[in-house]
């Protein structure tokens, strides 16, 4: 818009805030980490090595591979990737479960209410409080931790789910049957998208407990995955190689719920837009 | 930003069941007997040999004997301790946290992306560390329920915080009420119901945690090393399960009395909802 001086002095200033921001955004972590550091260093514990050590450490696991393999290191075949696969199965399987369960039950208020307590009870059993039964009834192998995963993690789905249909405008649906919708139709066209933003959300919450459970399936039983590392660790006291294994299950949770936030951004995108056009007017 | 935008449907998505006008107790006594004639008949087909997976009635019958033996009720009473303690540790953490997080917007730009990266940490994958700091007992799992149930109080306090109405702020700040008592007066009895949703998802969250680390960590004390005795001295599956149902009951229990206790103390939040 104006001349020169004023663009570049607009840069720096820009510059200057955008310096300004990231420090705020990330200084406290910074700080921490060059904390825990200095205070790992000089008090030389065991239990907490130093971040450094814990970087270098998780490079010697998982990135020391050959060039062929992307630098990959063995760790990754055998533990991070089984451990993710096993997870993204479990999950994929409650959701594949949960929704169309929950859209049959959603759609009758008879069959919701007298699932409730049931649901609401199942729900609460502690997970890990049934492996032994898992255990028996599957064995030890992939099968079992499968489907642990999604044996835990469909309660979220399944609970939103009924809610979601539960709550769909009932006016929406006369109209559609009044105009002759085809059931189908009316499943994929109302249903289905007004009970969407509430599935979502459970199978948020359900892809964190997946995680979880992903672990707590490795702590029992196990020859490999990311759990079993970290016990292992443990027990043969190698405690940086426990530390690597806790900070990579953070990353990996965030990934994951990062890659799911941006998902959920492009499928919900209509429905934030509506909500926003809605709360404007 | 993201941690706000996580916070709504954490809430709205876990809320199940608090829109949703009271359903009949005969519809809920009738889904009940319901459940346990399914599975009854589904265990009684033998699929599976009935040591591995014995009949509903069998649990049953084992549930009533455990919940009058001394013995278990004290495992019981080990593990809803240890529970109590680590809520009410992460309540003290996480709720002044929260209003500070919620109420200082540089706080909140400065603890979220630690938050951020601190929260998908699995509470089971600090089982093994705990282990060896706090050995297997009572302090080890007040601090994981602690770490497990902070984040849903945190989250709801923030988010709570915020979503109080502006014009009231403005409001009170016109008839010229300092910010400690905009706080105390406005801020915290709108955020009120929030963190109490938040208390209630955690004790859930807390309930599971706690079983879980008992068995994980082969604990002294509670159901889950009750559960992890009995399926290691011979597998006795009947006990198993019974211990595992009493663990959903009392979870169950929990979160029916917290839900009661939402709808009667903050009925005026549901007032002009749908359904």
């Amino acid at each position: 818009m104006s001349a020169g001086p004023s663009k570049t002095g607009g840069i720096a200033h820009r510059m200057l805030s955008a310096l300004q921001s990231a420090l705020i955004r990330y200084g406290l972590g910074i700080a921490l980490i060059l904390l825990w550091q200095y205070a790992a260093t000089r008090a030389g514990s065991i239990f907490f090595p130093p971040p450094s050590e814990i970087l270098h450490r998780a490079g010697e696991l998982w990135l020391s591979g050959p060039p062929n393999r992307l630098f990959l290191g063995d760790g990754v075949f055998q533990d991070v990737i089984p451990s993710v696969i096993r997870l993204l199965f479990g999950w994929a399987l409650a959701v594949a479960i949960g929704v169309p369960l929950g859209i049959l039950i959603g759609r009758s208020r008879i069959a919701s209410d007298l699932a409730n307590p049931s649901l609401q009870f199942l729900r609460a059993i502690p997970g890990p409080a049934l492996i032994p039964v898992f255990i028996i009834l599957l064995g030890t192998e992939t099968t079992m931790r499968v489907s642990l995963i999604a044996f835990g993690s469909i309660w979220p789905i399944l609970l939103n789910t009924i809610e979601g249909t539960r709550t769909v405008d009932p006016v929406q649906l006369d109209t559609a049957r009044a105009y002759r919708l085809p059931a189908h139709a009316r499943l994929w066209r109302i249903v289905l998208p007004a009970a969407m933003p509430k599935i979502f959300a459970g199978v948020r919450v359900s892809l964190a407990l997946a995680v979880i459970l992903m672990v707590v399936s490795e702590l029992v039983a196990s020859t490999n995955g990311i759990g079993y590392r970290i016990q292992n660790a443990q027990i043969v006291f190698l405690l940086t190689d426990m530390w690597c294994g806790i900070v990579l299950l953070a990353l990996l949770g965030y990934t994951l719920n990062w890659i799911f936030l941006k998902v959920e951004d492009r499928a919900l995108g209509w429905y934030r837009g509506a909500r926003g056009r809605a709360a404007q007017s | 930003m993201a941690l706000e935008e996580r916070t709504a449907p954490i809430r709205a998505g876990l809320g199940w069941n608090l829109m949703r006008p009271a359903a009949s107790a005969a519809r809920i006594l009738a889904g009940i007997i319901g459940f346990f004639l399914i599975v009854e008949f589904v265990t009684r087909l033998e699929i599976v040999p009935p040591i591995y997976l014995p009949r509903a009635s069998t649990v049953l019958w084992r549930m009533l004997q455990l919940v009058q033996d001394p013995k278990f009720l004290w495992q019981v009473a080990a593990t809803l301790y240890a529970w109590s303690v680590g809520l009410a540790l992460a309540s003290v953490i996480g709720i002044p946290l929260g209003i500070l997080i919620g109420t200082s917007n540089l706080a909140y730009r400065m603890v979220s992306p630690l938050i951020e990266f601190m929260r998908p940490i699995p509470s089971v994958a600090l089982i093994p560390l705990g282990i060896l700091l706090w050995g297997q007992g009572f302090s080890m799992k007040v601090i994981l329920v602690a770490y497990a149930t902070i984040w849903p109080i945190l989250f709801n306090t923030v988010y709570g915080v915020h979503d109080v109405d502006p014009i009231a702020v403005q409001t009170a700040r016109c008839f010229g009420l300092k910010s400690g008592a905009i706080l105390r007066r406005i801020n915290l009895p709108s955020a009120a119901p929030f963190i109490f949703t938040g208390i209630r998802i955690s004790a859930s969250i807390g309930l599971i945690v706690v079983v879980g680390s008992e068995l994980l960590a082969s604990a002294q004390s509670g159901i889950g090393s009750y559960i992890l005795f009995v399926s290691s001295n011979g597998g006795q599956m009947d006990s198993v399960l019974a211990g595992a149902a009493i663990a959903g009951l009392v979870g169950a229990i929990i979160n029916g009395v917290l839900e009661l206790l939402d709808r009667r103390f903050f009925a005026w939040r549901y007032l002009g909802s749908p359904s």
